[in-house]
């Protein structure tokens, strides 16, 4: 089974719903990458996960990756930012991306974690980074930054340098030693 | 102290007391001047605090081809309680640092603390909000270790200064010596005999090139 049947299939069981398979990358010469992505409401992103996890057409088993973007000023970009959740099938041997858009002020999105245990991890690392909350998450703690950072380091409107945390240490001198 | 006094009280009574103890000072100060001072320096016991590619350099310089042993400095522990030479080799995060400055103080003194290339010593490329821009702003440094990373040769001749700082001033705690000493090293000038199993010594011109 392709992943189009993948998506025939999530479109059959949620019809309200419109799903538009678009592919993942367009190079500049019009070709066009076979992996495909659709978008999902937040608010039903649960029930389509739970979908594409149990039915047997599709049965991703497999939460290969998860990742987030800030699109602030990016051309064209109507939400800021994007959650994207990379699916693989191990019965089928298909993929597909799954992206779900949210907004300032608070950015929340449910936690799969009672989908696929192992998105424990990658969730935590969203919400260090980008400050993504996620609802029902079993320990959503900081796991890179240290935890009285305040900042979120990869929102596009952190400076690169940071602002100030890395020079805010207490200073070791021999006299002090 | 304590010898001292014996030999004084054992004197008393020959006479000769005066000259036995000139004599007595006079070798004490001489073992205490260059006999504690030589050993020290070729007995160091560096603490390696290698977190990136510079680590890797640090144990070529410890394995048998550059052979640190040959300066006595073989001894890596990995408790900053038996330590004196601290050897900070690679990129130190916003983490890391507070880790760093714990390890420094853990360690007995004499000390001293060798900055080990590019990353350590000014942050190198990565000029983030998680990379310190040298550690030198949070803690002592002696000696700074040129390059990215620096070769063998480069940390061998840090290592060099450092024993040079140990025969001059070794015996004085960091606390007399002030804010480090500050010192750069330079990579040796000229051609470096790589040995026969290298191709580029043979041709001579590549590894010319690769210690410029």
């Amino acid at each position: 089974m392709a992943t189009t049947d993948a998506i025939a299939a999530l479109q059959e069981r949620f019809p309200e719903l419109h799903f538009e398979a678009r592919p993942l990358v367009v190079y500049a010469d019009g070709r066009a990458s076979d992996q495909l992505w659709v978008r999902v409401p937040v608010e039903r992103l649960l029930e389509v996960m739970g979908f594409l996890y149990d039915d047997p057409r599709t049965r991703f088993e497999q939460l290969s990756d998860l990742t987030a973007v800030d699109y602030l000023n990016y051309p064209g970009a109507t939400d800021r930012f994007a959650v994207i959740y990379a699916l693989l099938s191990l019965t089928h041997n298909h993929r597909l991306w799954v992206k779900v858009f949210v907004n300032d002020p608070d950015p929340t999105v449910p936690s799969v974690t009672s989908i696929w245990r192992g998105a424990e991890w990658p969730e935590r690392e969203v919400y260090d980074m980008f400050g993504i909350r996620f609802t029902d998450h079993p320990d959503l703690r900081r796991i890179l930054m240290p935890q009285n950072f305040t900042d979120h380091p990869l929102r596009k409107d952190y400076p690169l340098t940071g602002k100030g945390e890395r020079e805010a240490f207490e200073v070791v001198t021999r006299e002090s030693a | 102290m304590e010898l001292k006094r014996t030999v004084e009280l054992t004197n008393v009574h020959t006479g000769g007391a005066d000259f036995a103890v000139t004599r007595f000072d006079h070798l004490m100060d001489a073992l205490k001047r260059h006999g504690i001072n030589w050993a020290r320096r070729h007995s160091l016991w560096p603490m390696p605090f290698a977190t990136a590619c510079c680590g890797i350099e640090l144990m070529a310089t410890g394995a048998s081809r550059y052979d640190i042993a040959r300066f006595g400095a073989e001894a890596m522990r990995f408790s900053p309680r038996q330590c004196d030479l601290l050897i900070v080799a690679g990129r130190v995060v916003m983490k890391m640092m507070p880790v760093l400055q714990k390890i420094y103080l853990q360690m007995t003194e004499p000390k001293w603390v060798i900055s080990m290339g590019a990353c350590a010593s000014s942050g190198g490329v990565f000029d983030t909000y998680a990379v310190i821009q040298g550690i030198d702003q949070f803690m002592p440094v002696d000696v700074y270790v040129p390059g990215c990373p620096p070769r063998p040769e480069t940390l061998l001749e840090g290592l060099m200064r450092i024993q040079q700082i140990v025969a001059e001033d070794g015996v004085k705690t960091s606390r007399e010596r002030g804010r480090g000493l500050r010192i750069v090293v330079s990579p040796p000038a000229g051609r470096v005999e790589l040995g026969p199993g290298f191709v580029g010594a043979e041709r001579g011109t590549a590894s010319s090139d690769i210690h410029r």
